[in-house]
C-alpha cells in the first residue's frame, strides 16, 4: 500500500492510513469552525427575527423566492453528484469520477450564476441597504437589518461555494492527470465533505430568508 | 558543587554588569550573533572545571555531552535566514513565534508603562486623554491577541507537543508555518493601525463606539485581529489532529502528560470560539463602512448583540490564556517535588471542565449592560461553577508537594508563584461572579486587578516558568540559576505591588479607563506604578540572561532536571525529526519518586564529604 502511485507520504506520518485519518479529522475540525462562523450569524438572525417578526416577514417577501427555490434544488443535486464522485473514486472508476466531478462543478457554477442574477434583481427592486433601500421609519430600518443579514449570509455562502468550485476544478485537473486511484482518493473525500457542508448551510439559509411570512 | 556555583554566579554578575554598561542593545545583538554563528566544532569550554569536580559520574556526563555536541540538531542544520523563514519544523516555528511575541510583548509593555506613569499623578499630566485611550487599547489588543493567546500554545505547545507525544512533527507542518505568517500579517495590520494614528475603542471594540463614534483606525486594527484569528484556528486544528493521530505506540490518552491535555483543551476553544470573533469583526466592518444598523441603536441595531457575540469568543479566550499555563505548572510541580502528580485524572478532567463551562459563562461580562435578569442569574451560577475545576487543580498541585522532595529551582519558583497568584485571581473572580457585588465593582480597578492576576500573574508567570524549564531543551544551554531565581522573585514582588493596590482602588470606586482620578487615590496608584517598574526589571532580566546563555551558558545534557516525559529522552537540542527511534511508551507520566531523590541527594553529599576529607589529608 505504501508504494501506491501518486501518494506523497509526509515525513511526519508513519503510513498512508495515518495520513488519511489525520486529513479527514482535520477536515471535520475545519467544518466545525465553519459551523461556528455561520453560527454567530444565525444567532444574530434569531435575535433580530424574534425582536422584529413583522419587519422580517415583510422583508422576506421581497426576496426572489423562485430563484432561491431553484437554487436549493440545484445545490441538492450537486450534493448527489458529489457523493457519486466520492463513490466512483472509492471504486477507482476514473471516467465516472471525472463525469460526476464535472457535473458537480457545472451545478455549483449554475448556483453562483443564478445567485448573481438574483442579486441583480434585488438591486433592481431597490432592496440593497446602504445603496438603494430607503430608510424612512423604524419598520424600514428593521427590514434593512434583514437585508443586511440576507446579503451578508448568502454572500458568505457564495464565497464558500466559490472556494468549493475551485477545489472541484482542482480535483478535475488531478483526476484528468490520473493522480487518484482506488487506494488514494483522500482529496476527493475532503472536497466532498466540504461541499456537503456548504450545501447544508444553504438548507438552513433558504427557509430563513425566503420563507418567513410567505403563505404559499 | 557550591563552590563552582558561586564562581559561576560571580562570572555571571560580572558579565551582566558589563552588559548593562555597554547597553542592552549591544548585549542582545551579540547574543543573536552567537545564536546564528554558533558552529558545533568551534565550541570551547569557557573555563576549566576544578579538579574536585571530576567524579566518575560527572565525567561520564561530560562525555555524553561531548558526544552530543557533534550531533546535528534542529538549530545547527542550517544557519541562513531563509532556512528559518521557510522551515516547517515545529521547533523552528516555535522559535519564530517566541521572537515575534517577545517583540509584541515589548510594545504592549511600553504602552502599559506609559499608562502607569500617567496614573502616578491624579491630574493625568503626561499624555492627552485621547492618547491615553489609544494606549490602553494598544496594550489590550497587543497583549491579548499578539502575546497571551499565542504565548504558551504557539511557542511551548508548538515546540513540545510533537516531542511529548513522540512524533516527528505536527500533523500539518506547512499549515503550521502558514499560521505563523498569518500571525505576522495580522500583527503588521495592527502595528500599522497603531503607528498611523492608533485605536481608541479599548480591546473590546464595543459598539456603537467602534462602528459610529470612533475616528481612529478601528478597521485596520480589527482586520489585524481577524487575520490573527485564522492563525489561531489553524494552530488549534493542527494540535487537535496531532494529539489524536500522531501519538507514539503505547501512548494512550491517560498516559499523556497534562501539558498535552491542556494544549488539546485550549485548541478546542481556539477552534470553536475564534470563528465567532471573526464573524463579529466582519459585522463591525459592515456597519462601519455601509452604515447599516446591526449593532448601533441609532441605526436600528442592538449593541447588546455585539457584546453577546464578542464575549462568546472572548470569555472562552480567557481560558485560552490560562489553561496552557496550568499545563506548564502541572509539568513543573511533579518534577521539582519528585512526586507523581496527585490524582492525574481529576486534573485532566478538570481541564475539560474549565474548557466546557468556559463556553457558558460569557454573560457575566454584561451584568450591568441590560441583559435579562434571569439570564444574569444563570450566568452567575455557571460562573461560580468554574471555581470547582479550578480549585481541583490548585488542590492537586499543592497535594503533589506534600511529602515531596522539593527543589526550589527557577521553574519551580515560577510554578509556585503561579499557584499563589492564580488562586488570588480566581477567588476574586468569585466576587465578580456575584450579581450584587458586581454592580458596584463592574468597570473598576477591581476587575483590572482580577484579570491581571490571572493573565499576568498566572499565564505570564507560567510562560516564563515553562521557558526556563524547557530552555535547556530549546536552546541546548543552561541558564544561570541565580539570575533565574532573582527574576522569579522580582516578578513576584513587582507583580504583587502593582496589582494588590488595584483591588483596593477598585473597592474604593476608581473606574478603569480614566486618564485622571480623585487625588485621594494617589497613594495606591503610586504604589502600583512603583510595582510596575519593579515588574519591568523582572521581565527584562530573563530577556538578557537567556539571550546571553546562548553564548555563555553551560551545555545542557538531554535531561538536566531528571524529568520524566518523552521530550527529555532525546538530545538537547533535539534533532530535526525529534527521535532517532520512535519511542514506545509503557507507563503513565510523572513516574517520580521522592525517596529515590532523597537517596540520591544523600549519596551525592556523602561523596562530596569523602572527597573533601580526602583532599584535606
Amino acid at each position: 500500500m505504501s508504494d501506491s502511485p501518486g501518494i506523497l507520504l509526509g515525513h511526519q506520518f508513519d503510513d498512508i492510513e495515518q495520513q488519511r485519518e489525520a486529513s479527514i479529522l482535520a477536515m471535520w475540525v475545519f467544518l466545525a469552525t465553519e459551523i461556528l462562523l455561520f453560527g454567530g450569524l444565525f444567532f444574530a438572525y434569531t435575535a433580530y427575527r424574534q425582536a422584529f417578526p413583522g419587519a422580517f416577514a415583510a422583508a422576506s417577501n421581497k426576496t426572489v423566492y423562485w430563484i432561491g427555490t431553484l437554487n436549493t434544488g440545484v445545490l441538492l443535486i450537486s450534493s448527489v453528484t458529489m457523493a457519486l464522485s466520492v463513490h466512483a473514486a472509492r471504486e477507482g472508476r476514473r471516467k465516472a469520477l471525472l463525469r460526476f466531478l464535472l457535473a458537480t462543478l457545472f451545478l455549483g457554477l449554475t448556483f453562483l450564476g443564478l445567485k448573481g442574477f438574483e442579486y441583480y434583481l434585488d438591486y433592481e427592486s431597490h432592496i440593497v441597504p446602504g445603496l438603494n433601500w430607503p430608510i424612512t421609519n423604524n419598520f424600514t430600518r428593521h427590514q434593512a437589518i434583514f437585508f443586511l443579514l440576507y446579503f451578508f449570509m448568502t454572500g458568505l455562502h457564495a464565497f464558500h461555494l466559490t472556494v468549493g468550485c475551485c477545489l472541484v476544478s482542482l480535483m478535475i485537473f488531478w483526476t484528468w492527470r490520473g493522480r487518484f486511484s482506488k487506494e488514494h482518493y483522500i482529496p476527493i473525500d475532503l472536497t466532498g465533505l466540504y461541499w456537503h457542508l456548504i450545501d447544508l448551510v444553504w438548507i438552513f439559509l433558504y427557509p430563513l430568508f425566503y420563507l418567513p411570512g410567505r403563505h404559499l | 558543587m557550591n563552590e563552582s556555583r558561586d564562581q559561576k554566579s560571580s562570572l555571571w554578575a560580572t558579565l551582566t554588569s558589563v552588559g548593562a554598561v555597554i547597553g542592552g542593545a549591544l548585549g542582545v545583538s551579540s547574543a543573536l550573533r552567537a545564536l546564528t554563528a554558533r558552529k558545533a566544532e568551534s565550541f570551547v569550554e569557557p573555563e576549566a572545571a576544578p579538579p574536585a569536580e571530576h567524579t566518575p559520574r560527572r565525567e561520564a556526563l561530560e562525555e555524553a555531552v561531548v558526544a552530543e555536541r557533534e550531533e546535528p540538531n534542529y538549530l545547527n542544520v542550517d544557519y541562513t535566514l531563509k532556512s528559518w523563514l521557510t522551515s516547517t519544523d515545529h521547533k523552528r516555528i516555535a522559535i519564530l513565534y517566541m521572537i515575534s511575541i517577545t517583540l509584541f510583548f515589548l510594545i504592549g509593555g511600553a504602552a502599559a508603562t506609559i499608562i502607569r506613569l500617567q496614573l502616578a499623578t491624579p491630574r493625568g499630566d503626561m499624555v492627552q486623554p485621547v492618547t491615553y485611550n489609544k494606549l490602553f487599547t494598544i496594550h489590550g489588543v497587543i497583549m491579548v491577541w499578539f502575546f497571551l493567546i499565542p504565548s504558551v500554545p504557539a511557542v511551548l505547545g508548538n515546540f513540545l507537543l510533537p516531542l511529548m507525544i513522540g512524533a516527528r512533527d505536527l500533523a500539518f507542518p506547512k499549515l503550521n508555518l502558514l499560521s505563523w505568517y498569518l500571525f505576522i500579517l495580522g500583527g503588521t495590520f495592527t502595528f500599522v493601525a497603531i503607528i498611523t494614528g492608533g485605536v481608541d475603542t479599548g480591546w473590546t471594540f464595543y459598539t456603537p463606539l467602534s462602528t459610529t463614534y470612533s475616528n481612529s483606525n478601528v478597521l485596520l486594527a480589527a482586520a489585524g485581529v481577524f487575520i490573527t484569528g485564522f492563525s489561531s484556528i489553524l494552530t488549534g486544528l493542527n494540535f487537535i489532529v496531532t494529539t489524536h493521530k500522531m501519538r507514539a505506540p503505547g501512548l494512550t490518552w491517560f498516559r499523556l502528560p497534562l501539558f498535552v491535555w491542556t494544549t488539546y483543551a485550549t485548541s478546542l476553544i481556539l477552534v470553536l470560539a475564534t470563528p465567532v470573533l471573526a464573524v463579529t469583526l466582519l459585522l463591525i466592518f459592515l456597519e462601519r463602512v455601509f452604515r447599516i444598523g446591526i449593532f448601533d441603536p441609532s441605526l436600528g441595531g442592538d449593541p447588546l448583540l455585539f457584546q453577546h457575540l464578542f464575549w462568546f469568543y472572548s470569555h472562552p479566550a480567557v481560558y485560552i490564556m490560562i489553561l496552557p499555563g496550568m499545563g506548564v505548572v502541572s509539568e513543573i510541580i511533579p518534577c521539582f517535588a519528585r512526586r507523581k502528580l496527585f490524582s492525574y485524572k481529576f486534573v485532566a478532567f478538570a481541564t475539560f471542565g474549565i474548557a466546557l463551562i468556559g463556553f457558558l459563562v460569557w454573560g457575566h461580562h454584561m451584568f450591568v449592560a441590560g441583559q435579562s435578569m434571569y439570564g444574569s442569574m444563570l450566568f452567575s451560577i455557571l460562573s461560580f461553577l468554574v471555581a470547582i475545576p479550578s480549585a481541583i487543580k490548585v488542590f492537586n498541585w499543592t497535594s503533589t508537594l506534600y511529602k515531596g522532595s522539593i527543589r526550589l529551582d527557577t521553574p519551580m519558583l515560577y510554578a509556585l508563584g503561579f499557584i499563589g497568584l492564580f488562586t488570588v485571581g480566581g477567588l476574586t473572580g468569585l466576587f465578580l461572579a456575584a450579581l450584587a457585588v458586581d454592580v458596584s465593582l463592574h468597570d473598576t480597578y477591581f476587575v483590572i486587578a482580577h484579570f491581571h492576576f490571572i493573565m499576568v500573574g498566572g499565564m505570564v508567570t507560567a510562560y516564563l516558568g515553562g521557558i526556563h524549564y524547557w530552555w535547556p531543551k530549546i536552546s541546548g544551554r543552561m541558564y544561570p540559576e541565580l539570575f533565574g531565581k532573582l527574576s522569579a522573585l522580582t516578578i513576584f514582588v513587582g507583580f504583587m505591588l502593582t496589582f494588590l493596590p488595584q483591588f483596593l482602588l477598585g473597592r474604593l470606586g476608581m473606574l478603569r479607563r480614566y486618564y485622571e482620578y480623585d487625588p485621594n487615590f494617589q497613594i495606591l496608584n503610586v504604589m502600583s506604578t512603583a510595582g510596575a517598574s519593579i515588574l519591568a526589571v523582572g521581565y527584562f532580566l530573563p530577556l538578557f540572561y537567556l539571550l546571553l546563555s546562548l553564548k555563555y551558558g553551560k551545555r545542557a545534557p538531554a535531561n538536566p532536571w531528571g524529568a520524566t516525559g518523552l521530550e527529555w529522552q532525546t538530545p538537547s537540542p533535539p534533532p530535526t525529526y525529534n527521535f532517532k527511534v520512535t519511542p514506545v511508551v509503557t507507563e503513565g507520566p510523572y513516574d517520580y519518586s521522592p525517596e529515590a531523590a532523597e537517596r540520591e541527594a544523600a549519596a551525592e553529599s556523602a561523596e562530596r564529604e569523602i572527597q573533601e576529607a580526602g583532599s584535606r589529608h
